[in-house]
């Protein structure tokens, strides 16, 4: 089978849309929801990861040779580990208010399936170049999904974005939505947002063929 | 002892790491799809925080305290090889369970819901004890949720639900609702 030389662009939409890590993927959802009440922290929470998975991804592709097949998923662990510990010290000692809010949920950046995934799935059998791409899709699609949803939460919860009010005095705040369960709940919705779009997609994908057959028959006998 | 009940409460339900931490969601949305699989697996994943619980002390106490940054590795370490030697044990002296928990024992690896009880335990300073207590509580806690959410989606299954919204996007707002339910358990803390 000639192999195909991916599009390194191509790889890198695939992340952001197509393939999207949270709407699409569905994975990575634990740290996604638990910090997501505010855009800021959202943010924050998709920065930590983007830096975390490209650099693991880099990692992982240039030492692809030298990683035994049968310690390959402790082998990823622990340079991801590695990452997360360097990120966790640096914001410590960056931006102190946001670390502290976040709290135990950046060392919980190790047990998101999506950073793993990638390397398995993708980083440990493509070069270097194509990996670090397809880390960045995956990251800023990541982090598109985080700050969708923190917006969101945010805006319907506590009526402000980025801090700023938005509706001036007399909006009652949904303050649920900055609870646990409107993290459930929006992400829900999302999702099915996310589905709808999809069907809708598929559906004007059908209706074109079959125009486009009709037409084919159509034209064929003359 | 009023706080050692104090803290197996918090975890099992006001705190619940499911449905107030957002932990272990992968299975919790993924193998929830039938009761019986569910209680299994819960069972399972007590055992394992039960055992990470007390490993996790062992580290803080002796190895931690000279190198603090290796924390996070040395954890996750310790968690996969659990496993992986709880497996082994168990394949060893009880093949009739191993068979039972099948796919469900390695996927506990990959479960936050262990790491997070793990670095909660640590910031919060618990003890041996108090860490074995909360251990328990949020395990059953990642059970009930887990049995739950089996039962509600069991029955939905028959529901007549449009085939949009079938599938995860109704799985969470139904964990949405549960979750909501849950909240109510926070009252506890006024009335004590």
């Amino acid at each position: 089978m000639p192999k195909v030389q991916p599009d390194a662009y191509q790889e890198f939409i695939k992340g952001l849309w197509r393939d999207n890590p949270v709407f699409v993927q569905v994975l990575g959802m634990c740290p996604m929801l638990a910090v997501t009440n505010s855009a800021v922290n959202a943010l924050a929470m998709g920065g930590a990861t983007f830096f975390v998975l490209v650099a693991s991804s880099f990692l992982v592709s240039s030492l692809k040779q030298w990683i035994p097949k049968q310690v390959r998923i402790s082998t990823y662990i622990i340079i991801i580990a590695t990452f997360v510990t360097v990120t966790d010290f640096a914001l410590a000692a960056l931006v102190p208010a946001i670390h502290k809010e976040l709290g135990a949920f950046i060392p919980l950046i190790v047990a998101n399936c999506m950073i793993l995934g990638r390397q398995e799935a993708f980083a440990a059998k493509n070069s270097v170049r194509l990996a670090v791409v397809d880390a960045l899709g995956m990251a800023s699609g990541f982090l598109f999904a985080l700050f969708a949803l923190g917006s969101v939460r945010e805006i319907l919860g506590e009526g402000k974005f980025f801090g700023i009010d938005l509706f001036g005095p007399n909006f009652e705040p949904w303050v649920i939505m900055v609870l646990p369960p409107g993290g459930f709940l929006t992400l829900g919705l999302l999702l099915l947002f996310f589905n709808w779009v999809g069907e809708r997609k598929k559906r004007l994908a059908e209706r074109l063929a079959d125009v486009d057959a009709g037409a084919d028959a159509g034209m064929t006998p003359q | 002892m009023n706080e050692l009940v104090w803290i197996f409460i918090s975890s099992l339900l006001i705190n619940n790491f499911v449905l107030a931490y957002f932990l272990g969601l992968c299975p919790f949305l993924g193998v929830s799809g039938r009761l019986e699989t569910s209680l299994r697996l819960g069972l399972a994943t007590v055992f394992v925080m039960l055992i990470t619980a007390f490993c996790a002390w062992l580290l803080n106490t002796y190895v931690l305290i000279y190198a603090p940054y290796l924390r996070l590795i040395s954890f996750i370490v310790v968690i996969a090889s659990t496993v992986q030697f709880i497996e082994m044990v168990i394949k060893r002296l009880s093949p009739t369970l191993f068979r039972a928990l099948g796919i469900f024992l390695p996927l506990i690896t990959t479960n936050c819901a262990i790491l997070g009880l793990a670095i909660f335990s640590t910031n919060k300073g618990y003890g041996l004890i108090e860490g074995m207590i909360y251990a328990l509580g949020a395990g059953l806690g990642f059970t009930l949720a887990l049995v739950l959410m089996a039962g509600l989606r069991e029955e939905s299954e028959l529901a007549p639900v449009p085939r949009l919204i079938r599938g995860t996007a109704m799985n969470l707002i139904i964990a949405g609702i549960l979750s909501m339910a849950f909240m109510g358990f926070a009252g506890l803390f006024s009335a004590a």
